[in-house]
């Protein structure tokens, strides 16, 4: 059986590309995911796993993937929203993991709202 | 909800809404019967708001007047012949015991259990989590206390390749101890 001081494995790895994390702050983009019951159950967790690996293999280290309760429109779950700074919020909705792959191309590095996924407020 | 590990990451959000720094999750198979509980020192529930709870038009929620996870979970251990229970008092914290009957058609598969650990602790880094598992006296657990103790400095737990490193071994350690149990 395997010990989680496997896990210190990592460290060997990490320690080669240590870097300061820093909180959130105003400067970063913030994407949303709301994991409420409604937005679990529809499918938001391999969404907001999708996210992140989308971020991470694209390399932005300035973008933040948070996790919320419920937007208050469960019917439009898996939700997200996306905070780009000095730009308004975009609310999207019947989110996949492929449409979450697509936000991060097209929205957050191309600067293209994805219009088919889009919430109408 | 598709799985258990499902139902696990939404119960144990609410312990997280409840301020809980410590949140405990534990599966025990014997006799197939599995008992999944999620316990928490949050700030708790009331004697009356507890009476309510498993209905679904209690909730502390602000958005709608609607809780559906308790409910759900409940609803979930009791369809394949099971029981729920919960305990909480106030300013102590909660404890959730659901009680599945893993031979019924309608028990529902484990799922990524190491997912969901690591989705909680990337909501809540702060918040020590305690997993374990036991299936037929073969257990194992583990901690976000320990695994911090293992951590270089200036990399966080939440670090999305330390979780990604969290989940799968938590889910690796779970399925050898499942052994394939449960689906």
């Amino acid at each position: 059986m395997k010990s989680i001081e496997e896990l210190k494995a990592i460290k060997a790895k990490m320690q080669a590309e240590i870097e300061t994390r820093s909180a959130v702050s105003d400067s970063d983009v913030k994407i949303v995911v709301g994991m409420a019951t409604c937005g679990i159950a529809a499918g938001a967790r391999p969404v907001l796993n999708a996210f992140l690996d989308a971020a991470q293999k694209a390399g932005l280290k300035n973008v933040k993937v948070l996790q919320a309760g419920c937007f208050g429109t469960c019917k439009a779950e898996p939700m997200a929203e996306v905070h780009i700074p000095c730009k308004d919020k975009v609310i999207y909705g019947r989110l996949t993991p492929d449409a979450a792959r697509k936000i991060v191309a097209e929205h957050i590095m191309g600067g293209n709202i994805v219009a088919e996924y889009v919430v109408k407020g | 909800m598709r799985d258990l590990s499902l139902y696990i990451l939404d119960i144990a959000e609410n312990s997280v809404n409840a301020g809980a720094d410590e949140i405990r999750v534990a599966l025990v198979f014997k006799d197939s019967l599995l008992k999944v509980s999620v316990q928490d020192n949050g700030r708790g529930m009331d004697q009356a708001f507890l009476a309510g709870v498993t209905d679904p038009f209690v909730t502390t929620g602000k958005t709608r007047r609607v809780g559906m996870g308790i409910p759900f979970f409940k609803a979930a251990a009791e369809i394949t012949g099971g029981s729920f229970e919960i305990e909480s008092k106030e300013g102590k914290g909660t404890a959730v015991t659901a009680v599945f009957r893993t031979d019924s058609l309608d028990f529902v598969p484990a799922g990524d259990i190491g997912d969901t650990m690591g989705t909680l602790i990337m909501r809540a880094p702060n918040t020590r989590f305690f997993f374990s598992a036991e299936f037929d006296g073969r257990s194992w657990q583990t901690d976000t206390g320990k695994i911090k103790i293992g951590l270089p400095p200036n990399v966080a737990i939440d670090d999305i390749e330390v979780i990604a490193e969290i989940k799968r071994s938590i889910q690796e350690n779970f399925e050898n101890i499942n052994g394939g149990t449960i689906l």
